[in-house]
């Protein structure tokens, strides 16, 4: 090839390809890669394409279930039956450092590209959720005011994408912590439903059947935005925004109605959307899941700019395109639909029986790979594990006033409203929103299958910071009793891994602990991963981030009687505690928010516990008894007893005794013990909630009475008060009253 | 009895409208795509909500010069009940189907919620099944919903009581905290003065099934059913 650089020492080392890889490609090859070759390489044996590090700790996840049709790893998302022919396709994808150097657009990307995952298996996308982290955002100090424009663009790109392509956003997470300075999380999902007869495949099935490409031109965006993912970030960061690709809403909305028409006709052989390491990845993916070759010709591939090169056009990540496979004789069928959406289309290749990913370049050769040895062959690599030292059991903290430090806790980002984030987001269009974001769990109704369908995303990554394995553990329980609240049976996860650099060992052990907590919580819950992402390299100046193992949960309830929400219905309702008071102190964001300090054992999962707690909630929903159901997660009893008063749109006051405790007060209003969930019932059914419990050996006792304006404790002799309107107001406006500063 | 659905490549809120109108109401509904140009086998036709064509330009200005628009106009000439629902609202003003603009929400933010609007005039073949003063709990999901008009046009929407729907707080009052978008006079929807095209902000197709928390939105479709004959009363 003319004016392409020689292959140097430097040039392989910037390609972020080791000497050691660079004989494994040599030997692949029988051969030198030209400069095009080591491009592709270098993408594909990114970690982001190939998990070469974390595989084998994956391989952990229980991945096989009754219900799962398409397993993990096996194609773009996986795919879980829900009865009476239909399943759903859903799966988490992270776009962290894109969206820390353009968080608008790398937000949006992120969007684009776990929607096309989920429409590529055939389903149609229904809704998304995301779980998002930044840094503290209250305060003016420099580094405060650029993640509040980080925050800013990340909800605004995902607002843009999300409601043009009129999926709905209707839930998530957010939290805010020092450690996500600079480098802040963006993990978004995607859920799509359809027929078991409509699972699309990944695989270039045929000898002989044409190659197209459809959707947007390519481009130079997002060059190598696969390779980028795989570093830390630095200051030099910035220099890599050609990296971050641009997204295109409305053009996705075409290709999502023009793939789901094609599909339906049947004369797709195969199918793979063009997302991390673009045409690269879907071609050699595709040959390799079919047992076959593929042969495209890059002249024949629409571009935007013109004297693109081989290399540039191969690891182009331009967002909007899909490869297909269309079986011979049916290419007139793909140009009508194509057509009929006014969207760029070409054949550019052809399915091989050479097992070779063939690039040509107007007719000469510009790089020939065995496509399964690119896909599939990436060196593995087992990291050194060291464990960071445990985290020091508490001994004593001091007390803080706990009538001020309950409006403190409601006050931070983390645990205040989200209102500011989701008024952005189209939560209602596809009209099947029956939970309004805000409740334990997301409710959506999927009128083409008469189902509803709960989903959750979950993770406290304090606890994991303090204890990975437990925290993660924790992360699936809560996931799990999430879904309990919201009256759903839980069917299956995916996960998001979101690490600091590998390569330093105690951010490995922090891996394995979290994948074997997160897999020994799916066993138990019965829900196997069907897919998800590993984002490494999550650093900034300062360190690594938090360990984040992030949960997605989906689960199916069987009647529209059974939706329940968090927040308190009728005054004069009797409140339940189910679980008892706790006393784990240890990791709690009373701790870190009202005395600054993240240290302590988190809490403990005792797993047999937590299910018979799901199990006498979905009973006591299904004999009709709860009127609301909330978990006591960050900031304790006390926070999820006001969150019960304020999270509806007119606050209702609660009448609280406590009695006399052997806990101090401060602890027994905002310890983190698991496995506890806060119910209101009418008060002629308290009796008989009660009682079912304690028969399931839940400890279960009435603590009070729905009424009022107000938001009475009483505990140990004491009395606290607050009107509920105050604490509204405080929850409600606190992160507006951050941006607006 | 026959109502469209139009179909323009950004459309997002088509099916729920299609759902709304013939699993809820019980039309015999059609999509019509955008590159059509006959809707004379329909008595209500039906612009949704959505991106029509991307919108990055300014909502709804691409859209007007679709081939079906052109029968879109004709048909509103004709008398045709023409609804435009959030981007339905905005391509029928910038086909000048309706009086005034929509410009960008003076937050600056899209905003999706639940919003009490205050039916203002009854007697229009949209508001004709419910009563002056009704308070309806229907969500609103734009960030250019901001209506806009010059003052002449205003008073002449006022002097022929062509507002039918303004944002209030519960208890009815138009007052500012309640308008979400800065409209004009909190203005949410407005009917040309043949009354046969109505052009809308919150979207009545997502107010139509309990389990969706709100059915206000049924009586605009009843009220339009029920003057087209279709459906008695309510």
């Amino acid at each position: 090839m003319t004016n392409e650089p020689a292959i140097t020492p430097d040039l392989i080392a910037k390609h972020g390809i080791t000497p050691d890889e660079y004989e494994r490609i040599k030997s692949i090859l029988g051969r030198e890669p030209n400069f095009t070759e080591l491009g592709i390489f270098s993408v594909m044996w990114s970690e982001h394409c190939s998990y070469k590090n974390s595989k084998p700790e994956l391989r952990k996840f229980p991945t096989d279930g009754p219900g799962v049709l398409v397993k993990a790893g096996e194609e773009n998302a996986g795919v879980i039956d829900i009865g009476d022919g239909w399943a759903i396709a859903f799966k988490m994808e992270s776009h962290n450092h894109p969206s820390a150097i353009e968080p608008f657009q790398g937000a949006a990307t992120g969007v684009g590209g776990i929607i096309r995952d989920i429409f590529t298996m055939g389903a149609r996308p229904v809704f998304s959720l995301n779980s998002l982290r930044f840094g503290e955002i209250c305060g003016d100090s420099a580094g405060v005011k650029t993640n509040r424009r980080l925050f800013a663009g990340v909800v605004a790109g995902i607002a843009h994408y999300g409601n043009c392509i009129g999926i709905p956003t209707i839930g998530g997470e957010i939290y805010f912590d020092e450690s996500y300075e600079g480098n802040p999380l963006v993990n978004v999902f995607c859920l799509g439903v359809l027929r078991h007869e409509q699972i699309a495949r990944g695989a270039a099935k045929g000898i002989g059947n044409p190659v197209f490409y459809v959707g947007a031109e390519t481009g130079r965006d997002g060059l190598a935005g696969a390779a980028f993912a795989s570093r830390e970030l630095t200051e030099e960061s910035k220099q890599d925004r050609p990296a971050v690709q641009v997204g295109d809403p409305f053009k996705e909305k075409l290709l999502l109605e023009a793939c789901l028409e094609l599909l339906e006709t049947g004369c797709v052989a195969g199918i793979q959307d063009m997302g991390a390491a673009g045409l690269t990845c879907s071609t050699c993916e595709t040959a390799s899941r079919g047992g076959t070759g593929v042969e495209i010709d890059l002249a024949k591939v629409p571009k935007r700019e013109t004297s693109m090169t081989p290399y540039e056009i191969m690891l182009s990540e331009s967002q909007e395109r899909m490869l297909i496979i269309v079986k011979k004789g049916h290419e007139q069928t793909v140009r009508d639909i194509f057509e009929k959406w006014d969207l760029p289309y070409a054949e550019v290749g052809v399915v091989k029986d050479d097992g070779m990913m063939r690039v040509l370049d107007g007719g000469k050769v510009a790089a020939e790979i065995p496509a399964s040895k690119l896909a599939d062959d990436a060196p593995i690599y087992v990291r050194d594990a060291k464990p960071k030292s445990p985290a020091k059991p508490l001994q004593d903290w001091p007390e803080a006033d706990s009538h001020s430090a309950l409006l403190q806790l409601l006050l931070h980002p983390t645990i205040a409203s989200k209102n500011w984030v989701y008024r952005q987001y189209d939560h209602m269009v596809r009209a099947g929103t029956c939970v309004l974001p805000g409740s334990d769990a997301a409710v959506f109704l999927v009128r083409e299958a008469n189902k509803i369908l709960a989903a959750t995303s979950d993770c406290n990554a304090l606890y994991c910071a303090l204890d990975p394995r437990e925290g993660a553990k924790i992360a699936v329980a809560e996931a799990a009793r999430n879904l309990a609240c919201s009256g759903a049976v839980p069917l299956a996860v995916t996960d998001n891994l979101n690490f600091g650099n590998p390569h330093k060992p105690e951010n490995f052990w922090q891996l394995r602990e979290c994948v074997e907590g997160l897999a020994e919580g799916c066993r138990v819950f019965n829900t196997p991963v069907t897919g998800g992402n590993v984002s490494l390299y999550n650093e900034n100046p300062g360190g690594a981030i938090d360990p984040t193992p992030t949960v997605g949960m989906v689960g199916l309830i069987e009647n529209e009687k059974q939706i329940t929400t968090q927040f308190f219905k009728d005054a004069g309702d009797a409140i339940i505690l189910l679980g008892g008071f706790g006393s784990e102190m240890g990791a709690t964001q009373y701790l870190k928010i009202v005395h600054g300090k993240k240290e302590g054992t988190p809490p403990r999962i005792d797993f047999d516990r937590e299910r018979a707690l799901h199990d006498s909630l979905r009973s006591l929903i299904r004999s009709g008894l709860v009127k609301s159901a909330h978990d006591c997660s960050e900031g304790g009893l006390a926070v999820a007893l006001a969150e019960c008063c304020i999270s509806r749109e007119k606050p209702i006051g609660a009448e609280i005794d406590f009695g006399a405790t052997d806990l101090r007060l401060d602890q027994l209003l905002f310890n983190e013990s698991q496995s506890r969930i806060v119910i209101s019932v009418s008060k002629t059914n308290a009796a008989a909630a009660v009682a079912l419990c304690e028969w399931r050996g839940i400890p279960a006792r009435r603590i009070g009475t729905v009424g009022g304006r107000e938001l009475q404790l009483r505990a140990n002799g004491t009395s606290l008060l607050w009107p509920v309107d105050d604490l509204h107001r405080a929850w409600y406006s606190a992160i507006r009253n951050c941006m607006t500063e | 009895m026959k109502a469209a659905v139009i179909r323009f490549p950004g459309s997002n809120c088509d099916q729920d409208c299609f759902i709304a109108l013939s699993e809820v109401l019980g039309v015999e509904t059609h999509y019509v795509w955008h590159k059509e140009t006959s809707l004379d086998a329909f008595d209500l036709i039906v612009l949704p909500g959505g991106f029509s064509y991307g919108d990055y330009l300014r909502c709804g200005a691409i859209a007007r010069f679709s081939p079906v628009m052109q029968s879109v106009v004709d048909a509103a000439k004709q008398g045709k009940a023409v609804l435009g629902i959030c981007n339905g609202f905005q391509i029928l003003c910038e086909a000048h189907l309706l009086p005034g603009t929509l410009v960008r929400n003076q937050s600056l933010h899209f905003i999706c919620e639940h919003r009490r609007l205050r039916v203002e005039n009854i007697d229009t073949p949209w508001t004709c099944a419910t009563w002056t003063g009704t308070l309806l709990n229907i969500p609103i999901a734009h960030g250019e919903g901001c209506y806009v008009a010059d003052d002449a046009t205003l008073l002449e929407l006022n002097a022929h009581r062509q507002i039918l729907l303004r944002y209030t707080d519960e208890n009815g009052a138009a007052t500012a905290a309640a308008n979400p978008n800065g409209s004009a006079q909190n203005i949410a929807g407005i009917c040309n003065r043949a009354r046969n095209v109505f052009g809308l902000m919150p979207h009545p197709e997502r107010a139509c099934d309990p389990r969706l928390g709100s059915t206000d939105g049924k009586v605009i479709f009843e009220s339009i059913l029920a003057t087209l004959g279709a459906r008695k009363a309510a």
